[in-house]
């Protein structure tokens, strides 16, 4: 049984407390800066019609334990905030773990609660329990992929390219998940198309740098995708898979993993907790761990903004 | 000495002993297995030591699912679905061998069948 360690939790709800429910963050110089929230809700300086977004992750469909007996209704507590949000999002991305067990009964209830969302989109990428049994086949027949039975694709919109990758696939005996060459390659090839002043978001389950090791919370061959990447004025990646919202910032590329809609997960490295399994808290307070990120293009500055909300203030 | 009763008797007796030569585990019940607990995110024991024959049977007592597949490289002996909380996987080695393990869910997590004739 894990325990529930409030020390950094308790310092980011003291924060949204202040700031309302919602925790506000700008990248400004690279560092990661917490504002408050607005009253119209919207990330400082984001212009009306700015390009707006939310990612969602690791919902968990199929998980039915103490650490939330409900996850469906997490989801729909989360699309319920979506409709909510002042500027309608023009789409959803949804960053892994749609499932638990990766069963077809578990992504066709997904999909379908997912329909109910008010967006034209919801982009998703696997995460490793998607992909248990069946490798990332039996995925694909319900989500996204590139057309030629790939999870990995690119998109364009308002302006920034999007791209989707898939670090679920390369897990090899006691090491960390990788990309895999065919990925990297793929990865070199579209961004080749791209220019350096156009904003990029890159999606993957997984940490695209090493958070935690003993865990498995980050990729091998992540260095190289930054790598391809560092060129760019502004990276934003959004990862999940850690149930908990971390954030590391290397020169123009920001990464942000996101909070789960199902449990949460403990922080690494405390004494005591020697496994990332689903954390149990006192009734009440699952909702101020679970969560969405709403994402803003700032127009005129290079970096995007980022209110993450949880379920419950 | 021996008579009708007598060599029955020592038949049976004979055959006792002829059994027991043959068959050392003639005394463990049928649905005997050698259990791997898969708690914590561990392989609890991480190593075991079997005979040829024998059956293993890992159980899954966390609450994400694990799997058990054979290393890359090795025979695919060992090749479970998802396992979920409780559910169970079973494998009889019949060859000699060391046959390393893993989750492929969370590969950090690993272990080995050592099967050797006692």
């Amino acid at each position: 049984m894990n325990t529930y360690d409030p020390g950094r939790r308790r310092a980011l709800s003291c924060l949204s407390a202040w700031g309302g429910a919602a925790v506000v963050w700008t990248v400004s110089g690279g560092i990661p800066r917490a504002l408050g929230a607005t009253g119209t809700g919207m990330p400082p300086g984001a212009a009306r019609d700015a390009l707006t977004f939310v990612q969602i992750s690791d919902t968990h469909i199929g998980f039915h334990k103490e650490a939330n007996p409900d996850v469906v209704g997490s989801l729909r507590r989360a699309i319920a905030d979506i409709h909510a949000l002042p500027q309608a999002p023009a789409f959803v991305v949804h960053t892994g773990d749609v499932s638990h067990l990766s069963k077809p009964e578990e992504f066709g209830s997904a999909k379908e609660i997912l329909k109910e969302i008010r967006v034209d989109r919801v982009h998703t990428v696997p995460g490793e329990h998607d992909t248990i049994d069946d490798g990332v086949a039996g995925y694909l027949k319900f989500f996204d992929h590139d057309g030629k039975g790939r999870a990995w694709y690119s998109f364009d919109q308002g302006g920034v390219h999007f791209i989707g990758l898939n670090n679920v696939l390369n897990f090899k005996v006691g090491t960390l998940a990788a990309l895999g060459d065919e990925q990297l390659a793929w990865l070199k090839s579209d961004l080749a198309g791209v220019s350096r002043s156009t904003p990029i978001v890159v999606m993957a389950h997984i940490p695209l740098w090493t958070v935690w090791e003993p865990w498995g919370w980050g990729t091998a061959d992540s260095a190289q995708a930054l790598a391809l990447l560092r060129p760019y004025g502004s990276v934003t990646v959004l990862n999940g898979h850690i149930h908990q919202v971390l954030q590391k910032v290397e020169g123009s590329v920001a990464l942000h993993t996101a909070m789960s809609l199902a449990y949460p997960l403990p922080a690494p490295g405390q004494e005591g907790i020697g496994e990332p399994g689903p954390v149990k808290v006192p009734a009440g307070e699952l909702g101020k761990l679970l969560g969405t990120r709403q994402i803003s293009l700032v127009r005129g500055k290079s970096e995007l903004a980022m209110v993450d909300r949880p379920l419950e203030g | 000495m021996f008579d009708q009763l007598s060599l029955n008797r020592w038949g049976a007796l004979f055959a006792l002993v002829a059994c027991g030569a043959l068959s050392p585990s003639a005394g463990v019940a049928a649905d005997a297995a050698t259990t791997v607990d898969v708690s914590k995110f561990v392989f609890g024991p991480k190593e075991i030591t079997i005979a040829p024959g024998v059956r293993v049977r890992w159980v899954n007592h966390d609450e994400v699912p694990h799997t058990v597949a054979s290393a890359p490289g090795q025979e695919k002996v060992i090749a479970s679905k998802a396992m979920d909380t409780d559910d169970r996987y079973e494998v009889t080695f019949s060859k000699e061998g060391d046959y390393a393990y893993y989750c492929t869910v969370h590969p950090f997590m690993t272990g080995v069948v050592h099967v050797h004739k006692p």
